[in-house]
């Protein structure tokens, strides 16, 4: 497959090396054009940073307006973004378009490019022992068309949403507010982000199906495959089969907003409740399509550091693959208060428990896996035992939330919002950066700082729990979610959580010096620099890899049985 | 098999794949018709039955007592008066009834709209049998034509034997009328 970019190798410069594997094409070619793996994985990466650095800054104006009660900076920006006077309801608007453009900038703008299309491209090929991906063009034409849908997203904070300029209905898009409630073109610009962003996953996810079931190395059968990319598989299969149900809502949407139709309009025979059992048909395996690259990462790095396989493989694989056919059939417990029937919220709240019970299997394993091992913290180790705590502290609130009778009470409130959180920016975002600072050296062939990467660590960690814990209390007394403004007795923990978003930041600050400090003055990386710990096939490669990887095969010996790690020469 | 090289092993494991795209898009949309059909056959999310004579003449009438309460809405876009001529009243279980809604036209255009119901509590829905209403069709009012339309229904005793349901007191049946003629624009 990696044949596909040879017709723009007759045009690349001299190299030091003169090695066939090693020639690149020109700059626009090989980054606009681009068909290999590593370079898509890179662009995505990059683009994710971007998107987070937009998504994060987002959520600073959020924590600054909610730092005491009352309107104080949002006046601003609405005559900063828009032109115009303020007022109180342009204000409201305005909130609504910042948490919109937030939550749907980080998930499928940040976390998910990052960890699928930015570490699964990769390195899902090196670590099967392919060549490439089996679509090459596919991929690019993945690639850009997440971009494309971020230019939308942007795009529609600039045109007339109902209300004010920009699309304010929630990450969830839900009718009727969506619909009879937003005039203008802002959510048609939404959706249309959507559907290319998610055209792409799409698109992504077929790609990566196809790489992992045909172009494996010899030798590496499925029960052999290190587990990041059984979490990459089951991932692509979620992606696969949930996208489209949004697909098919978000037209809907577009048809209802229009061309008239009233399949979520009661007027016409149509019912709004049922956008939200598609949306959440997807929504639901959508959070996990956002933590399963992470559990994956997470595992690769707790074997490398603990010296020792991962405890567990089958179950540890097998449990990934449990969570993502259950996550199919609990979504409705996002809709507890629509107006369901007990029956019908007693089997939610039971299958929605029966997850937490694969995932115990996945905490339990790495923690069995560091158990009696020669644990080395590095960098990647501190992020990982970051993730496997706040992604527990997560779990535990989702056993809370699960229940349809506790729901009623904490439905929308700040609890949720502490909850979601726990899981995803510090679940998702803390295997994003444990997989970055495993992984840096061997992308870009240098070393970051791994006392920067501890200072970022430290801060970051204090950081989001002093944003986001309080944020619990929050729920508990009652201050609900989605609102600018609130009683001055709900202050005295939001204050404290906006000063943790000043901690996050300044720690985000390190992690950009770190980046600088590696690209222009990091020592060269050696082809394994982590040691004997790290086993999987893109060791074996020079860091950062030849362009073409694995011109002849690798093979991978039989008696490792039941080894996520493998130790063979390519 | 055996024969294939991996490109057309690739270019079939990929177009399997996005035929699973495909049929998922399709299910996603056949969602629409499959949970209106879900509802009516289930009772889900209150949705009243609907029943002929012939199967309404089976029932017998019981000696329990369960109160029903009526309400009656308007979309914002629809200039009518419509409420109920009684708003509550007490039926025997199994038995009969028929209510009436009085619905008048404020406007000086003629104007069709047809309602959309439900009961509450919701679990009541699949024992709530309708044998006429005016909420299966459209109703067109002249301007200040004033209409009595009938609901005819009754409780179907079975609910006395559903363990979520056999404690209810009263029911409230809802409706809400909408425009379905637009006008322009």
């Amino acid at each position: 497959m990696a044949t596909t970019a040879d017709q723009f190798q007759s045009h690349a410069d001299d190299h030091d090396h003169a090695h066939d594997a090693d020639h690149k094409p020109g700059f626009f070619a090989r980054w606009f054009m681009s068909t290999n793996h590593k370079d898509i994985g890179t662009l995505y990466l990059i683009f994710a940073i971007f998107a987070g650095i937009i998504g994060g800054g987002i959520s600073g104006i959020m924590r600054a307006e909610l730092a005491e009660p009352g309107i104080q900076v949002l006046g601003w920006w609405v005559e900063f973004l828009g032109g115009g006077e303020s007022s109180m309801d342009l204000n409201g608007h305005m909130w609504n378009v910042f948490i919109t453009a937030h939550g749907l900038i980080m998930v499928f703008f940040m976390v998910m490019p990052a960890l699928i299309g930015g570490f699964g491209n990769w390195f899902v090929p090196l670590m099967i022992g392919a060549p490439d991906m089996a679509f090459p063009r596919m991929n690019n034409i993945s690639f850009w068309l997440t971009i494309a849908g971020f230019c939308s997203l942007m795009f529609s904070m600039f045109v007339p949403g109902g209300t004010g300029l920009g699309a304010g209905t929630g990450w969830t898009v839900y009718a009727p507010l969506s619909t009879s409630g937003s005039v203008g073109p802002a959510v048609d610009f939404a959706i249309f982000s959507l559907h290319l962003a998610g055209a792409g996953s799409i698109l992504g996810a077929t790609n990566f199906i196809t790489t992992i079931f045909n172009m494996r190395a010899p030798g590496m059968t499925l029960h052999k495959m290190p587990l990041f990319v059984w979490s990459v598989l089951v991932t692509a299969f979620l992606l696969l089969l949930a996208l489209p149900v949004l697909a098919a809502a978000i037209t809907m949407l577009l048809t209802d907003r229009n061309f008239q139709t009233t399949f979520f309009d009661p007027s016409g025979g149509g019912d709004p409740v049922l956008y939200q059992h598609l949306f959440w048909f997807f929504g639901h395996p959508e959070v996990y399509i956002m933590i399963l690259p992470g559990f994956g990462i997470v595992s690769q790095i707790v074997a490398t550091f603990s010296r020792k396989p991962v405890f567990g493989y089958l179950g540890m694989a097998y449990a990934m693959v449990a969570i993502g056919v259950v996550g199919f059939i609990v979504w409705a417990h996002h809709m507890y208060t629509v107006g369901l029937d007990v029956n019908t919220k007693m089997y939610f709240t039971a299958a929605t428990m029966v997850i937490a019970v694969p995932t115990g299997v996945k905490i339990f394993s790495w923690i069995a896996t560091m158990w009696g091992g020669s644990l080395e913290f590095k960098s990647p180790l501190v992020w990982a035992m970051g993730f496997i705590f706040l992604f527990t502290v997560g779990g535990v609130t989702g056993v809370v939330l699960a229940n349809g009778g506790v729901d009623d009470n904490l439905h929308d409130s700040y609890y949720v919002v502490a909850h979601f959180h726990y899981v995803l920016s510090m679940g998702a975002v803390f295997s994003l950066f444990a997989g970055w600072y495993y992984w840096f050296p061997k992308m870009s062939g240098r070393w970051h700082s791994e006392f920067l990467s501890h200072v970022h660590f430290w801060g970051f960690f204090v950081g989001v729990n002093v944003i986001f814990f309080p944020q619990h209390f929050l729920g508990l007394q009652g201050m609900a979610r989605r609102y600018p403004d609130y009683t001055p007795a709900f202050q005295y923990w939001n204050e404290i959580s906006s000063y943790g978003y000043y901690i996050m930041a300044a720690s985000m600050v390190v992690f950009f010096v770190n980046i600088a400090y590696a690209l222009i003055a990091g020592k060269k990386a050696e082809d394994n620099y982590w040691g004997e710990g790290a086993t999987t096939l893109e060791w074996t490669l020079s860091s950062p890899p030849p362009y073409h990887q694995f011109e002849t095969l690798p093979v991978i010996e039989d008696h490792h049985d039941y080894h996520d790690h493998l130790s063979t020469k390519a | 098999m055996a024969a294939l090289t991996i490109d057309d092993r690739n270019k079939r494991t990929g177009m399997i794949a996005f035929a699973g795209a495909l049929a998922m898009l399709g299910l996603g949309f056949a969602a629409v018709p499959l949970y209106d059909m879900f509802c009516r056959v289930t009772g889900f999310a209150g949705t009243t039955q609907r029943v002929t004579e012939a199967q309404a003449s089976q029932v017998m009438a019981t000696n329990n007592v369960i109160s029903i309460r009526f309400d009656a809405n308007t979309a914002k876009d629809l200039p009518w008066s419509f409420r109920p001529e009684h708003p509550t009243d007490r039926v025997t279980i199994g038995g009969r009834d028929m209510a009436i809604y009085i619905a008048k036209n404020e406007s000086s255009v003629p104007i069709t709209g047809a309602a959309s119901f439900n009961v509450e509590p919701e679990q009541t829905g699949k024992y709530f049998n309708k044998i006429q209403c005016f909420c299966f069709t459209e109703q067109t009012l002249q301007p200040g034509q004033e209409m009595r339309m009938p609901v005819l229904y009754y409780i179907d005793p079975a609910i006395k034997d559903d363990e979520n349901a056999k404690d209810v007191e009263q029911i409230t049946l809802s409706y809400t009328f909408h425009r379905t003629d637009k006008p322009e624009g």
